[in-house]
C-alpha cells in the first residue's frame, strides 16, 4: 500500500490533478468546463469510471452542489471550474462554505503563467479575490506542485474547523509533465487544527455544570462536523441539560429527544430564546454566537456563566465572553466533561421550557400547521412533507421565509439532515445544494424547500436535474413575493412593499420543459394527495404550493433586539 | 473620541506569495489603518516576520485581531505588544541641498544633537541618516524643514523586539515537530 503511494510516474499536471483527487478518495465532482481548465477535463475523460462528474448549468451551482454533497456525506466537496468568470461565479458559494465551515476544494483554471498579470483573456486575480473568503488559497504554477497542493488542500479543508480551499491551476502547469507520487498531508508546522486539551478547563466546566440549577446548552454545527453526536447526547442526558439548537445544529440529535427545546435565533422557538436570559449556566457547543442567535449582545445572557466548547480559538470571546473556554474537538472534550458530571435532573426548569412550548403552540404553531380555513400556510406544507417522509428525509432550504419555516417545522431522526445557508444567507442556494445532497446521500429522500424568489436565482439547475435524473423533491412555497423582505416591510417599513412583489412564470410548465414532473396545489384538500404523489414518484418532482400571500414567520426577535423581547405576532404577547 | 492605544503586531509566517494580503484583509475588514509595516526574513529559513503598527480601541480588540491573524493557515504565530513591552527602532533618511547645508554653521551641532550620520555627499545633495523612535526622527525632520529645508524624506516601518522572555520561534517549531512525530 505504502509502496503504491510513493510510486513515481511521469504524467501531465492535469493527470496528476485527477490522480491526486482519486488518491484523496474523491468519486464525485461538480463542475463546468472552459478554456483554461480543458486539460483537466480531458484527463477526467480517461477516469470516468472512477470519478463521476456532474455538469451543472452555472458555476455557482457547482459550488453549492459541492456544499450540499459535503454537508450530508462527511466528505470534502469538490468543484471544478474555469478561469476568470468561472472562478468569480464560484465566489458566492466559496464564501458561503467559509461562513458555514463546509469542507470543500475548488479547483479553478488559470491562464498560462507567462500571461499572469497581463489582463489576459479570462484572467482574474482569483487568489486575491478569494483569500478573504477561503481557509487557504494557492496558485499552482508547476506540475510538480500538483500532488503537494491537492494533499494540503484536502488536509486543510477537512481538519480543525473545516472550510473551503481554492486551487488556482495555471494552464501550462496542467499541460507540462512531472514525476508524480502522492503523499497524504498529516501535519503542517504553521497550522495546528487540533488544539491540546486543557484538563483544568474540563474540570472547571464540569464543576460549573454540576453546580448549575438552570443549565441550558446551545448545540451548533460543530457537533456534527466533529462527529460528536453520540458524545453530545451522553453529555446532555447525564445531567439532563435542556438544549436549543442553531439552524446549522439541526438534526445533531433527533427532534423528538425529550431534552430538545427547539431552535435558537431570530425565528427560533420562544423557550430557547427567552430562557437564554434566565439560565444560570449557558453551555455553547460548536456554535459561534452569530448575531441572528444573540440579538443585542448587551442584553444577552448577562446573568449566566458561559461555557464555550469550540475547536476554533478565534471564536472564543469573539462575540460573547466565556467564563470557561474549552478549546478542542467536541468529540474529545465532551466525554472528558461527561465523566466528571454528576447525574442530575432539573424537572422544574424543564417545565418552564414546556410552558413556553405550550404558549408557542397555542399562539403560533397550531394556527400555522392546522388551520382548516383560509389560504394554505407555509408551515403546514413543511409539516406534511416531513411527516410523509416519516421525518427521515434530508431537508434542504433556500433562504428567506421558506428557510425559517422549514427549519422550524421539519423534523429530524438522523444527523446530517439539514442543508441550509446559515451564515451567508445565499438565495439560490437550495436547488443546487439539493442536487449535491442527493449525490452525497443517494439512498435518502432529499426535500428542497424554496421560495419563488430564490428558485429563480438558480432555476437553470433544472437542466442538471434533467441530465442526470437527480431524484430531488422540490417544494416551492409560492407567495409571489420576496416574502422575508416583505415581512420586514410590513413590520418596519410601514407596509411600503418596495420591489418585493413578483410576477412569476408558470413554474410547473418550466419544470415540464425540463422533463421534471410537477403539480401545482392551490386548495388545501389537494395537498395530502400531491405530497403523497411527490414522495411516491420515482424521480425529480416539483410541488408548487400557492401559499398565503402575506404569510408571516413568527415568533421573531427583531434585528438588534433582546432575545427576551421576542414578538409573537397576531396580537399575542408573552 | 475614544482614546486609542498604539499596538505593535508581530507575525511569523511561511514565506508564501500572498501572506501580506491575507494579513491586511483582516485589518481592512475591521477598518483598521496600518501605521507602519516592515517585513523581512526571520532568523529561521523560510519564515518571514511582519512588524505592523496600528491604533486600536482596546486590548480586547488587539486580542481579537491577533486571533484572526493567527488563524490563517500560513501564519505560524502572531502576537501583540504595547510600546512599554518592546525595544523598537525606526530609521529615517533625509536629503538636503548641500549648498544650504554648507551655508549653515551648525552641521556638527546638528549631527551631535541628533546622533545622526552623514551617508553621502555630492555637489547637489547630502543624505543624512537617523535611527530612533518616531518622535526623534520627526524632531530632526522638523528642525531641518524649518531651517534649511528637506528635499526628500523617508522613514522605515518599525522593527521591534520584546523585552520579556518569550518562547523562541525555533523552540516552538521543534515542539510542534515532536508532537507531530509522537502522533504518527
Amino acid at each position: 500500500m505504502k509502496e503504491e503511494k510513493t510510486k513515481t510516474a511521469v504524467i501531465t499536471g492535469s493527470e496528476a490533478m485527477i490522480q491526486s483527487l482519486i488518491n484523496e478518495g474523491v468519486d464525485t465532482i461538480f463542475g463546468y468546463p472552459g478554456g483554461a481548465i480543458m486539460p483537466v477535463f480531458d484527463s477526467l475523460y480517461d477516469q470516468k469510471e472512477k470519478i463521476d462528474h456532474v455538469l451543472v448549468r452555472h458555476e455557482q451551482g457547482a459550488v453549492h452542489a459541492a456544499q450540499g454533497y459535503a454537508r450530508v456525506s462527511k466528505k470534502v466537496g469538490v468543484a471544478l471550474v474555469t478561469s476568470g468568470p468561472g472562478a468569480t461565479n464560484a465566489i458566492t458559494g466559496i464564501t458561503d462554505a467559509m461562513m458555514d465551515s463546509t469542507p470543500m476544494v475548488v479547483i479553478s483554471g488559470q491562464v498560462i503563467s507567462s500571461l499572469l498579470g497581463t489582463d489576459a483573456f479570462q484572467e482574474a486575480d482569483v487568489i486575491g479575490v478569494s483569500q478573504p473568503v477561503t481557509k487557504w488559497a494557492y496558485q499552482i504554477r508547476r506540475p510538480e506542485d500538483v500532488a503537494w497542493a491537492i494533499s494540503r488542500a484536502f488536509y486543510i479543508a477537512s481538519s480543525g474547523r473545516p472550510g473551503p480551499v481554492i486551487l488556482d491551476f495555471a494552464k501550462d502547469a496542467q499541460i507540462k509533465t512531472c514525476e508524480y507520487h502522492y503523499e497524504k498531508t498529516t501535519s503542517l508546522r504553521s497550522y495546528r487544527p487540533n488544539p491540546t486539551i486543557n484538563n483544568e478547563k474540563i474540570e472547571e466546566a464540569a464543576q460549573l455544570i454540576n453546580q448549575a440549577k438552570k443549565p441550558f446548552a446551545l448545540v451548533g454545527q460543530g457537533v456534527i462536523l466533529g462527529n460528536a453526536e453520540k458524545e453530545l447526547i451522553a453529555f446532555l442526558e447525564k445531567a439532563q441539560i435542556p438544549f436549543g439548537w442553531t439552524i446549522l445544529g439541526l438534526s445533531a440529535v433527533p427532534t423528538d429527544h425529550p431534552l430538545n427545546c427547539g431552535m435558537l435565533g431570530m425565528h427560533g422557538n420562544i423557550g430557547p430564546n427567552i430562557k437564554t436570559n434566565e439560565c444560570d449556566v449557558l453551555i455553547a457547543i460548536g456554535m459561534r454566537f452569530d448575531d441572528r442567535v444573540t440579538g443585542d449582545l448587551n442584553t444577552y445572557a448577562k446573568q449566566a456563566k458561559v461555557i464555550h466548547f469550540d475547536i476554533d480559538r478565534a471564536e472564543m470571546d469573539k462575540n460573547v465572553k466565556a467564563t470557561v473556554k474549552v478549546l478542542g474537538d467536541a468529540k474529545r472534550t465532551l466525554p472528558l466533561v461527561t465523566n466528571l458530571l454528576n447525574e442530575n435532573s432539573h424537572p422544574a426548569w424543564m417545565d418552564e421550557f414546556k410552558a413556553c412550548e405550550k404558549k408557542e403552540y397555542d399562539c403560533i404553531i397550531n394556527n400555522e400547521l392546522y388551520s382548516e380555513t383560509g389560504p394554505i400556510k407555509m408551515g403546514e406544507v413543511v409539516n406534511k412533507v416531513s411527516e410523509a417522509t416519516n421525518n427521515k428525509a434530508i431537508c434542504v432550504t433556500d433562504v428567506g421565509q421558506n428557510q425559517m419555516i422549514s427549519t422550524r417545522y421539519f423534523k429530524f431522526t438522523e444527523t446530517r439532515s439539514i442543508v441550509t445557508s446559515g451564515g451567508l444567507g445565499t438565495m439560490g442556494f437550495g436547488l443546487p445544494a439539493g442536487i449535491g445532497a442527493k449525490y452525497g446521500a443517494p439512498d435518502r429522500t432529499v426535500c428542497v424547500f424554496v421560495g419563488d424568489g430564490g428558485l429563480q436565482m438558480t432555476m437553470h439547475e433544472f437542466g442538471t436535474i434533467m441530465q442526470y435524473d437527480v431524484n430531488v423533491k422540490i417544494i416551492l412555497l409560492n407567495n409571489n413575493f420576496l416574502g422575508m423582505v416583505r415581512q420586514w416591510q410590513e413590520l418596519f417599513f410601514d407596509e411600503r412593499y418596495s420591489e418585493t412583489q413578483m410576477i412569476n412564470p408558470d413554474f410547473v410548465k418550466v419544470a415540464d420543459a425540463y422533463g421534471i414532473k410537477g403539480r401545482k396545489v392551490v386548495k388545501r384538500e389537494d395537498l395530502d394527495d400531491a405530497i403523497a404523489e411527490m414522495i411516491a414518484h420515482d424521480g425529480a418532482y416539483l410541488l408548487e404550493v400557492e401559499v398565503e400571500t402575506k404569510g408571516m414567520v413568527y415568533p421573531m426577535v427583531p434585528a438588534g433586539g433582546s432575545v427576551s423581547n421576542i414578538i409573537l405576532g397576531n396580537g399575542h404577547s408573552l | 473620541m475614544q482614546e486609542k492605544t498604539f499596538y505593535t503586531i508581530t507575525v511569523f509566517s511561511e514565506n508564501t506569495v500572498g501572506v501580506l494580503n491575507q494579513i491586511t484583509t483582516i485589518f481592512t475588514r475591521r477598518q483598521l489603518n496600518i501605521e507602519s509595516l516592515s517585513v523581512s526574513p526571520s532568523a529561521i529559513d523560510g519564515i518571514h516576520k511582519f512588524t505592523i503598527t496600528t491604533f486600536l480601541d482596546s486590548e480586547e480588540a488587539a486580542i481579537k485581531l491577533v486571533k484572526q491573524i493567527d488563524k490563517r493557515v500560513d501564519v505560524l504565530k502572531a502576537y501583540f505588544n504595547t510600546d512599554e513591552e518592546l525595544v523598537y527602532q525606526e530609521i529615517a533618511l533625509y536629503k538636503i541641498e548641500t549648498a544650504k547645508l554648507v551655508a549653515t554653521s551648525n552641521i556638527e551641532k546638528l549631527v551631535r544633537k541628533y546622533n545622526a550620520r552623514i551617508l553621502d555627499v555630492s555637489d547637489h545633495s547630502t543624505i543624512i541618516q537617523k535611527t530612533g523612535h518616531y518622535e526623534e526622527t520627526q524632531a530632526l525632520f522638523e528642525e531641518l524643514s524649518e531651517s534649511i529645508g528637506v528635499l526628500q524624506f523617508i522613514r522605515s516601518g518599525r522593527v521591534a523586539i520584546t523585552k520579556s522572555r518569550v518562547e523562541r520561534l525555533s523552540d516552538m517549531i521543534e515542539r510542534r515537530r515532536l508532537i507531530d512525530e509522537s502522533n504518527k
